[in-house]
């Protein structure tokens, strides 16, 4: 730690060394500037490092540079992030097939490769799969090792000469002239002229500590495992309602199904990640997903907060309260396109736009009129405090 | 709140049917008192409690599912099981006629079931608020379910734990207490002349347990300077058996299975000497088998003087979940006499049967954290780190399921499959990770994959955790508990799935949080929803 703390401050500093703040970090790094990234626990520990590593999100603004950085970033980086190109979503239903055609179709709509597989050709690319209804094909995208990947960013920021201190929590910011001068922490002031707010769950109430309303709610989620299988023509497939991949180990790691919303606040402990019995409901879908594998072993299963806004799509913009300060939350969607939205950031921090994306869905703004008790009208609550469902009268 | 004021709070509140709202866990079965593990603590346990008019389960996962045995689970069987262990009907007979407790179990009304396993423990907290109860995970191997509990005690006993030398994937290296369970429990052992690595208590046991059913045992080694239990040792010397002090195995020998070792004195790495084996059993120091209390979420402390990490506990094995008890083994491995650990478990009993007469969570008494004795110097941990050092070579695998060695461990390296020449990578190892935090297992096991395989970090986890603090000068109790994550023994996805699963999970169930909007794509404008999302 002696070389982090020895000097105090940075220009930017990122609180949150999950995978979006820490490759803004790492492409302000990259523009030569000097960042410090602040985080209460390891890096990539919470949900940035237990995800199903998918790396194919053309609903979002970001796809398209999603799409460029990903096959390079292991250069860049300088370390491996496991990528593998490519992605199957497989449908036993022909509900399932609706939803999935869709994501066919808005993929080509930006010019990238994409089409529907009957079910034999489904096999063939999936050799663990059986009865099937089709697949949507993906000739780009893909996905990564979530774990490989932070540590990547966060080597990878200190290559560059940034810091990141671990195990220290913010708790709270110094304000002077409509400006943030300074992180506070557990281990004194760390003053700053610009500040990135990519804290996950912890999102909203930092925000609020600088006078802004960045609607979230947390909810944990939790994916399962198994042993090693011999390897598939490729490892992006999922699909029967999962999201996940065989890494390339050979391990099918593979999630979905109920959340459980949390309160507001303590969000960051490892007491809110135990295990559950939705990991058997999962495991039943992977079984009908794979019949092949069915005699694959399970052998672990790990949960993971993630936080949403009311509609579910990232927020990366500008405080308005203050003069130097940018939030940003990927809405639970942050794995797969943070190359991208790193590089958002970082260009959002400089030049106060991104000049690669239209990123208009992503402003704050959007939630001006939000009125208070949003979640209670979703239903976002946890269970003891969520309405029994109104039997029909 | 009003009585009015809540009728419309609560009609103004949505529902999300996607979420675990409107759930809850249903087990196929519910038991007032569930016991784990029916070694002496928890014979002892189920006994005292159906005397004292609970209803009881007895759960105990032998005779073992052999294809677990092949995968080193829960114990490091290292192939020396025989043939017999296939038959699990016989199996079944000899469990019980080997330990009469069992029969007393049966007598006194209780619910005995072998060739049962627990992989999980449930209860409601922030995360899974929705389960509602207490539960258990159960299996027979084949299938799986919940079991409701009101109260729960662990008897878990103890586990293998690894030392890595070359040599050690071959069949015939095994862990003292798989070697112990299938000469006492199974009669299926499978080994004639014995090595034995330690030279404590549990080495000196077993080595009298293997001569008095017949078999050779030809030397102890030991790292330490001197033998542990000296007195064990010298009636073993006595008897013929060599005691090698100061010394490590180098190399085991053979092909297909051990046929010898070679033997290396750590002072002198000149030095050697063979000695001819079939078995190398490990019985440098067990583990207590603590995974259900970790998973339930009791509080693990430090305690190197009985084995290493265990549930915090008082004088009546109550731990910090309500309701949930430990006894025996589990709870710290000590030197006490036999009957000590079916004291523990009928004080557990007792204290179970007040507390559920009491019949409220709210009046649990937590157990709390002693001032404990600093760590011992050296620990045996650590020395054992330091001998399996001095022999590794560079595929000499910590992690054997992963193929992990000693310098990948220490390198931090990501495992063959990957790149592992880029300069940048080549550049960092523990130290610069270590620099960047505190130690942190699990952190070490994401990149190099150490205890990320199918035995379930059995063999690795401790020496793992000993060769980072040996190589880095951290103390063992500064390195946090690696995580335990359910289920507990490694289980068919057939076995393991729900395939009776609730109505609202069916009906409900959503890849990730079924938020309409987030998959529309960003050129299209939001409708319906706009409004209530504030724009």
């Amino acid at each position: 730690l002696s070389d982090v703390t020895a000097r105090k401050g940075a220009s930017v500093i990122v609180v949150g060394a999950g995978v979006t703040g820490l490759s803004a970090a790492w492409w302000l790094a990259r523009s030569g500037v000097d960042v410090l990234v602040i985080d209460k626990g390891v890096v990539g520990w919470e949900a940035s490092g237990r995800n199903g590593g998918g790396c194919t999100h053309h609903q979002s603004p970001l796809f398209a540079e999603e799409q460029r950085l990903w096959p390079m970033m292991d250069e860049l980086l300088g370390y491996s992030t496991e990528f593998q190109p490519r992605r199957l979503r497989i449908a036993l239903t022909d509900e399932q097939l609706e939803t999935m055609k869709r994501g066919v179709d808005n993929t080509c709509a930006q010019g990238f490769p994409a089409e529907w597989l009957d079910a034999a050709q489904v096999r063939e690319m999936s050799p663990l799969s059986g009865d099937n209804v089709g697949g949507a094909y993906f000739a780009c995208g893909g996905h990564a090792n979530p774990q490989r990947t932070v540590q990547a960013y966060a080597w990878a920021v200190r290559d560059l000469g940034g810091r990141i201190l671990q195990n220290v929590a913010a708790t709270g910011f110094t304000l002077a002239g409509g400006k943030v001068r300074a992180v506070e922490t557990e281990a004194g002031h760390y003053a700053c002229e610009q500040v990135v707010v990519a804290a996950g769950p912890q999102t909203g109430v930092l925000s609020a500590m600088l006078g802004a309303e960045v609607p979230i709610a947390p909810a944990r989620a939790e994916m399962i495992v198994t042993e090693p299988l011999p390897l598939m023509p490729m490892g992006g497939i999922d699909g029967n309602g999962l999201y996940g991949r065989q890494t390339l180990r050979g391990n099918l790691a593979y999630g979905g199904g109920p959340h459980e919303w949390l309160p507001a606040d303590g969000t960051g402990s490892e007491a809110l990640k135990p295990s559950s019995p939705i990991a058997r409901n999962i495991a039943k879908r992977l079984a009908e997903l794979f019949p092949k594998a069915a005699h694959a072993r399970v052998i672990r299963t790990w949960a993971g907060i993630i936080e949403n806004t009311p509609d579910g799509r990232p927020v990366i913009d500008r405080l308005p309260s203050v003069d130097n300060a940018t939030a940003a939350t990927m809405s639970s969607v942050g794995f797969g396109l943070s190359p991208a939205s790193g590089r958002a950031i970082a260009e959002i921090v400089i030049e106060g736009r991104c000049s690669f994306a239209d990123l208009s869905t992503f402003r704050l703004s959007r939630f001006g009129n939000l009125a208070p008790g949003w979640r209670e009208r979703k239903g976002w609550l946890p269970p003891e405090r969520a309405t029994p469902r109104v039997q029909a009268a | 709140m009003t009585r009015a004021t809540e009728q419309d709070d609560a009609l103004s509140r949505g529902f999300d049917p996607v979420s675990t709202n409107g759930k809850r866990l249903t087990p196929r079965e519910r038991v007032e008192l569930l016991v784990v593990g029916a070694g002496p603590a928890g014979c002892a346990a189920a006994i005292e409690a159906a005397r004292l008019g609970l209803k009881v389960a007895l759960v105990d996962e032998h005779p073992l599912d052999p294809a677990l045995m092949g995968l080193e689970v829960p114990f490091h069987f290292g192939g020396r099981m025989t043939g017999a262990v296939r038959n699990r009907n016989s199996m079944t007979e000899g469990i019980v006629a080997n330990d009469p407790t069992l029969g007393e179990a049966f007598d006194a009304g209780v619910d005995v079931r072998l060739g049962v396993a627990v992989w999980c423990l449930v209860a409601p907290r922030p995360g899974v608020s929705w389960v509602g109860q207490r539960a258990a995970g159960l299996s027979d191997g084949d299938d799986s379910w919940f079991c409701g509990f009101d109260a729960a005690i662990l008897a878990t006993g103890r586990r293998d734990v690894g030392v890595a030398f070359p040599g050690w994937s071959l069949p015939g290296v095994m862990g003292a207490t798989a070697a112990y369970h299938l000469l006492r429990r199974y009669d299926a052992l499978d080994g004639r002349t014995f090595l034995i690595l330690g030279s404590g208590a549990e080495a000196t046991a077993l080595a009298g347990a293997l001569r008095s059913a017949g078999r050779m045992v030809a030397a102890i080694v030991e790292a330490a300077h001197e033998a542990i239990d000296s007195a064990g040792c010298a009636r073993l010397a006595a008897s013929g058996v060599k005691i090698l002090a100061g010394a490590m195995v180098r190399r085991a020998l053979g092909r297909d299975g051990v046929e010898g070792a070679s033997i290396v004195s750590l002072d002198d790495p000149q030095s050697e000497t063979t000695i001819p084996c079939d078995t190398i059993v490990l019985a440098t120091g067990a583990a207590p088998a603590i995974e259900l209390f970790d998973i339930a979420g009791a509080v693990i402390v430090f305690r190197p003087e009985i084995g290493g990490h265990v549930p915090l506990v008082d004088a009546d094995g109550r731990t910090t979940e309500p309701m949930l008890f430990g006894a025996g083994d589990c709870i710290g491995i000590r030197a006490d006499p036999p009957d000590a650990a079916a004291a523990e478990g009928v004080r557990a009993a007792r204290a179970a049967a007040t507390a559920l007469a009491a019949g409220s969570d709210a009046t649990w008494t937590k157990p709390v954290i002693e001032a404990q004795p600093g760590e011992q110097a050296p620990s045996p941990r650590l020395l054992w780190a330091r001998a399996a050092r001095a022999v590794a070579e560079a595929d000499t695998h910590v992690c054997q399921c992963e193929e992990v060695s000693l310098d990948d461990l220490l390198g931090v390296r990501p495992p063959r499959y990957l790149r592992r020449d880029q300069p940048a990578q080549r550049a960092r190892d523990l130290a610069s990770l270590a620099n960047e935090g505190r130690i942190n297992q699990d952190q070490v096991k994401r990149l190099t994959r150490a205890g990320m395989g199918l035995c379930q970090g059995r063999r690795c986890r401790e020496q793992v955790g000993a060769a980072l603090a040996e190589a880095t000068g951290v103390a063992l109790s500064a390195i946090p508990l690696p995580s335990y994550r359910a289920p507990v023994r490694p289980l068919p996805l057939a076995a393991f799935a729900d395939e009776s699963e609730q109505q609202e999970i069916l009906e409900h169930w959503d890849t990730w949080f079924g938020i309409e909007s987030q998959w529309i794509p960003f050129w299209e404008p939001l409708s319906a929803a706009d409004e209530e999302n504030g724009r």
